[in-house]
C-alpha cells in the first residue's frame, strides 16, 4: 500500500546525496511496561492490544518480538 | 424525530451539524457527549468531524472504545440511521461498521476545497432525495481521507451497490474513487465531504441539504 509520508522521506533522502534507498516505509514503534502473571499471559495480551488497538491490520502489519533481558532466565 | 450528534473530545464540526439539522432542515438536535449511553428517543445519529481524541494513534482509533459508541453500534445493528462525516466516517470503519479504511492523502495535503461528485443512492436511507448518477458538489475538509480496501472488498462493495458517493476528480487516491459507503442495510452512511457545510447558499452551495433532510421526508 502507498505510504505517502514514506515516498516523501525517500525523495528526500536523494536531494541529500543518499541514492540507493529503493523502499522506504514509516510506521510506529510503541514501547509499554505490562504488568503479567507469566510470559504466555503477556503475550496474549500483548497480541490482543496489536490486533485490536495499536494497529488496523486493514491498513498495517504488525509484528510482537518478545526481547529476553540480559542474564534473565527464560521461564 | 430528534437527531442525535456525537461529541468526542475534539469534535469540531458538532455545531455545524446542529446548525445545518436545526436552522436549515428545521430537526431538533441532542448531543450525545462520549461517555453518554443513552440514546432513547433519538432517530438518528450523526458522527461529526474533526479531531477525536486528537486522532491519536490513528483517526478514529481511540474513538472507537467511547461507551456512546456502544450505544451507536447496537442503534445501527438494529436498523436505525447513522450518518458519520468525515472523522466520523473514520470512526465507522475503525468500528467495523464499515469496511476498509481511511489514510493518509496520495499527496500529503490537508485539502479544503470543494470537490464534484457522483452520487449512486442505491438503498441509502440518508440519500433518498437524489438521483441516479446525479452530479454534486460538496466541500471537503481532511488530511486522512484516501479510502484503502482489498481489492476484492471494493469489488464486493461495488457489487453490493455500497459506493454510494465517488469523487468526480480523485483529490485523494482513494481506491475507486470512494467518496462515501453505505452499509448493505442502507441504514449507515460514512463520508468524507461535509453536507453540513453545504446547505445554505451563503455558505457553500445546497448540495448536503437533501441529505441532512432525508429522514424528515
Amino acid at each position: 500500500m502507498l505510504d505517502p509520508a514514506g515516498e516523501a522521506t525517500r525523495a528526500a533522502a536523494a536531494r541529500l546525496g543518499v541514492d540507493g534507498v529503493r523502499s522506504l516505509r514509516i510506521g510506529k514503534a510503541i514501547e509499554l511496561e505490562l504488568e503479567a502473571p507469566d510470559k504466555t499471559t503477556a503475550q496474549g495480551q500483548l497480541e490482543l492490544l496489536s490486533d485490536r488497538l495499536f494497529a488496523n491490520p486493514v491498513i498495517e502489519n504488525w509484528q510482537l518480538e518478545l526481547l529476553e533481558k540480559a542474564g534473565e532466565q527464560q521461564q | 424525530m430528534t437527531i442525535g450528534i456525537v461529541v468526542f473530545p475534539g469534535s469540531n464540526c458538532d455545531r455545524d451539524v446542529r446548525w445545518a439539522l436545526e436552522g436549515c432542515v428545521g430537526l431538533p438536535t441532542r448531543f450525545l457527549w462520549h461517555e453518554e449511553r443513552d440514546l432513547s428517543g433519538l432517530d438518528a445519529v450523526v458522527i461529526p468531524g474533526g479531531f477525536s481524541y486528537g486522532d491519536y494513534l490513528r483517526c478514529g482509533a481511540i474513538a472507537r472504545f467511547a461507551p456512546v459508541l456502544e450505544s451507536v453500534r447496537l442503534f445501527a445493528e438494529a436498523g436505525g440511521a447513522v450518518l458519520g462525516i468525515c472523522n466520523g466516517f473514520q470512526v465507522l470503519t475503525e468500528m467495523g461498521l464499515l469496511p476498509g479504511a481511511l489514510t493518509r492523502n496520495a499527496r500529503l495535503h490537508f485539502l479544503c476545497e470543494p470537490t464534484p461528485l457522483s452520487v449512486n443512492p442505491g438503498n441509502c436511507r440518508w440519500l433518498k432525495g437524489y438521483s441516479e448518477a446525479e452530479a454534486i458538489v460538496l466541500p471537503i475538509a481532511h488530511g486522512e481521507g484516501r479510502y484503502q480496501c482489498e481489492s476484492e472488498q471494493l469489488a464486493e462493495l461495488e457489487a453490493n451497490g455500497q459506493v454510494v458517493l465517488r469523487y468526480a476528480c480523485n483529490p485523494n487516491g482513494s481506491v475507486g474513487d470512494v467518496a462515501g459507503l453505505t452499509n448493505t442495510g442502507g441504514n449507515v452512511l460514512g463520508l468524507m465531504p461535509h453536507p453540513e457545510r453545504a446547505c445554505d447558499p451563503l455558505t457553500g452551495g445546497l448540495d448536503g441539504l437533501r441529505l441532512l433532510a432525508s429522514l424528515s421526508n
